[in-house]
């Protein structure tokens, strides 16, 4: 069996960190991993999209269309990019909170992210939104947003393995002064998801 | 039998590749950063004190390197992306005659797709022109494995080897079972100025040993079970594949016949026949050049191919499927969605320095950095990028072409790193012949675009050792520019005066902006935070201008700082007219 699950965000939110994350933790499940990134140019403000597959027949490092179990999208408007990954019965997972393009404040237009998140409630029935704004009040940092909705993505059971097994992927890769709060995040995470509008 | 657990860990294509280097015994690497090879060489630093590794200059500089190397019994690396193999062209065509003492490898990087590259070439077509063999891999592990297989073919044949990977391969992850690092056979120089010295009676007899020796690794091809195989299932199809294609191949066909070769030049007749003869329709399934396919049909076996799969980007199983079975993939469409287009990151000293330049209505000749972004909204100063070091080359020729005049409102803009790689050279030219051209290097002290390396000007080698720093403004000099001009990047009313000065001027002259890259974590800039008081705020705008992406505006137009990603340059507090940014009393945290 494989589970493929696509991490969907903006350059400089953690995403590419949040899919080693996730590698890890599947290795120390006894799983195989492939992953994938695009990270071009995304380090100056583009999007960025992880793939990351899970099982034992793993060929191609690209999650096909219409192929991922999980999308966690970071952001509302990558969350909607990378909608024709997400298999039919496929659950989705995105944060609320908006990262305007540049090219929009300059533009006339408005970009708004609930504009986008009106679009995933139409279009995805497995959909569990969550307050990015509260998630990073509750852990104090938007920088960990990433280690939060790693949290929701484990409680929501589709990886494979759940917050315990990520937390001690957590001990065992961060340096001792971010451990604190990215343990925070993480059950912030699974809490969030919890609680999250399902 | 070992009684060793077999050590596997889950490494980029990149770090694999460095891995196969560190394995095989290479004590010397040299290479120049570009995407998506940069962290080949950023992953062999860690083995320091067991082999060399350096940033040179540009990637002509780092093949003669590992050529010299290979030459006094070294085993040696070059490593560099697809359009940096043409830079490093001359030494590697030359070199296939030479042939090696230690093995010689170049691990060169293509990018279908172009995620991050101005051009889409096939290195293949590259090497096939040089007559020099390519490895193509197709997962981690083979990447590690190859690398070591390229040393054993390079030393066996007395040829250069190219190991071929793609973005999809570099940047992806995979198991690699990690071996133990051998010490190759020692060799020593030896003198043979036949062999060396390329001038063109040695040469006359090298090049009937090049053709001779492409013959026989042609025919030895067909016997290296290693790395081309037949995989017979369904034999209705048959697929002849390399690298990550072989992936997107099984995901998609898996019960198709493959060919899979992981020697893509020269390729192995005999096996391709044989295959051939096995299944009923043959395909070739090879992303960009129709290399492999034009060589069988060459051989008189039919086959599918190019006129079926494009010519251009990155391929997928899903388009195999398309192709093969005109099978569309119910995914759901999505509406409309604002695109995210790469943009100068908060606090870039560049944005500080065009928005002088679009100030002055400047045009800009460009160059391939994080700069070549200056030709996006709102800035659009920048308007031609061709390759590393252009910018100066190009706005000699309008000059040349149309007079003096013609370029009083035009400037040539580059980077310290891409300056040094291949700009120096072009402004010798300008000066030498009589160019009147103005030059800007933005100098943010890194080579930033790839990823924050360091090069000749930074003060700081690949292995972290302290180094001696170029002195741009002095280089200038050294080359006959007499007006050399630096500045802080950030400086804008001096800036402006500066730059109507030297367009104006009739003579060659370079304007230095300094100020380290934003993003730059040794020794970063100390930078204050900035607040808008919205009393003051008169909605104008101009603020926004130059398209910080810290900046934003509230429900009544007036600017918002979003304290998140603001980076304190304060090029919004030096363009308000007004006064309405203040300087708040606290430095921004870098970490």
């Amino acid at each position: 069996m494989i589970i493929n699950c696509l991490l969907a965000g903006v350059g400089g939110q953690g995403t590419v960190l949040a899919s080693k994350l996730i590698a890890q933790t599947a290795l120390q499940q006894g799983l195989q991993v492939r992953t994938s990134e695009t990270i071009g140019m995304s380090q100056r403000g583009g999007c960025v999209a992880s793939h990351v597959r899970l099982g034992d027949k793993v060929y191609s490092p690209l999650i096909p269309l219409a192929g991922a179990d999980l999308v966690i999208g970071f952001e509302p408007a990558e969350a909607l990019r990378y909608l024709p990954y997400l298999k039919p019965d496929g659950v989705m997972i995105v944060s609320t909170t908006a990262i305007k393009p540049v090219s929009d404040s300059l533009a006339k237009t408005d970009y708004r992210g609930e504009d986008m998140l009106e679009a995933l409630r139409a279009h995805v029935q497995r959909l569990v939104v969550l307050d990015g704004n509260a998630i990073i009040t509750a852990c104090g940092s938007p920088k960990v947003l990433n280690t939060a909705l790693l949290g929701a993505a484990a409680e929501a059971g589709v990886l494979g393995f759940g917050p315990a097994a990520l937390e001690e992927t957590l001990r065992a890769m961060l340096p001792a002064k971010y451990l604190t709060m990215n343990l925070n995040a993480l059950h912030v995470g699974a809490l969030a998801y919890r609680e999250g509008e399902h | 039998m070992s009684d060793k657990k077999q050590v596997r860990k889950l490494l980029l294509g990149n770090e694999a590749f460095a891995r196969g280097a560190y394995e095989a015994g290479v004590t010397v690497a040299s290479a120049y950063p570009g995407t998506p090879s940069t962290e080949i060489p950023e992953a062999l630093a860690q083995y320091k004190g067991e082999l060399y590794c350096e940033w040179a200059p540009n990637e002509k500089v780092a093949m003669e390197v590992a050529i010299g190397a290979s030459m006094s019994g070294a085993r040696a690396l070059a490593t560099m992306k697809h359009v940096g193999l043409n830079v490093a062209a001359d030494p590697l065509f030359t070199a296939a005659y030479i042939g090696v003492n230690g093995g010689l490898v170049l691990v060169v990087a293509d990018d279908p797709g172009m995620y991050s590259s101005q051009n889409e070439q096939d290195t293949r077509m590259m090497a096939r022109a040089a007559h020099v063999p390519v490895l193509e891999p197709a997962d981690s592990q083979e990447a590690k494995d190859y690398v070591i297989k390229a040393y054993e073919i390079s030393e066996e044949y007395d040829t250069p080897v190219i190991v071929r990977s793609t973005t999809r391969l570099s940047h992806s992850q995979g198991l690699v079972n990690i071996g133990e690092r051998i010490t190759p056979p020692a060799k020593t120089y030896e003198k043979n100025i036949a062999k060396n010295v390329m001038v063109p009676a040695n040469a006359q007899k090298r090049h009937p040993f090049v053709v001779a020796r492409e013959e026989r690794l042609t025919a030895d091809a067909s016997a290296m079970a290693d790395l081309n195989r037949i995989e017979l299932r369904d034999r209705s199809i048959g697929i002849i594949t390399s690298g990550i294609p072989y992936q997107y191949v099984r995901e998609a066909c898996p019960d198709a016949s493959v060919l899979k070769l992981g020697l893509v030049n020269p390729l192995p007749r005999r096996l391709i026949e044989e295959f051939a003869a096995e299944v009923d329709e043959l395909y070739v399934f090879e992303e960009l050049e129709p290399l492999m396919e034009e060589q069988v049909r060459a051989w008189g076996i039919a086959c599918k191919g190019k006129e079926l799969f494009p010519l251009v980007g990155e391929y997928s199983a899903n388009l195999l499927r398309k192709v093969l079975y005109n099978e569309t993939v119910e995914a759901r469409t999505v509406p409309e969605i604002p695109g995210r287009p790469p943009v100068l990151c908060p606090g870039c000293p560049h944005r500080s320095v065009f928005s002088v330049m679009k100030k002055l209505k400047l045009h800009a000749a460009g160059d391939i950095g994080c700069y070549t972004l200056g030709a996006s909204p709102p800035l659009g100063v920048i308007e031609t990028t061709v390759c590393m070091g252009a910018s100066i080359g190009t706005l000699h020729g309008m000059e040349k072409a149309h007079g003096k005049d013609y370029i009083k409102n035009w400037v040539a803009v580059i980077g310290d790193s891409t300056f040094l790689h291949s700009g120096i050279n072009s402004l010798m030219n300008m000066v030498y012949n009589g160019g009147t051209g103005t030059v800007v290097i933005m100098d943010n002290s890194i080579t930033a675009m790839t990823g924050h390396q360091h090069n000749p000007a930074t003060g700081k080698t690949l292995q972290g050792d302290p180094a001696p720093t170029v002195s741009l403004k002095k280089l200038c000099e050294a080359v006959g520019v007499r007006h050399v001009t630096e500045m802080y990047a950030f400086d804008l009313k001096d800036l402006e005066a500066l730059l109507k000065q030297e367009v104006a001027r009739d003579e060659v002259s370079v304007i230095i902006t300094q100020s380290p890259c934003a993003l730059l974590k040794e020794n970063p800039p100390i930078r204050n935070q900035y607040k808008v008081d919205a009393e003051i705020c008169r909605a104008c705008g101009l603020c926004l201008k130059p398209g910080c992406p810290a900046l934003t505006k509230d429900a009544n137009g007036k600017t918002k700082i979003n304290d998140t990603l603001c980076n304190g340059c304060g090029l919004c507090f030096r363009t308000c007219p007004f006064g309405a940014i203040k300087m708040v009393d606290s430095v921004i945290d870098q970490i």
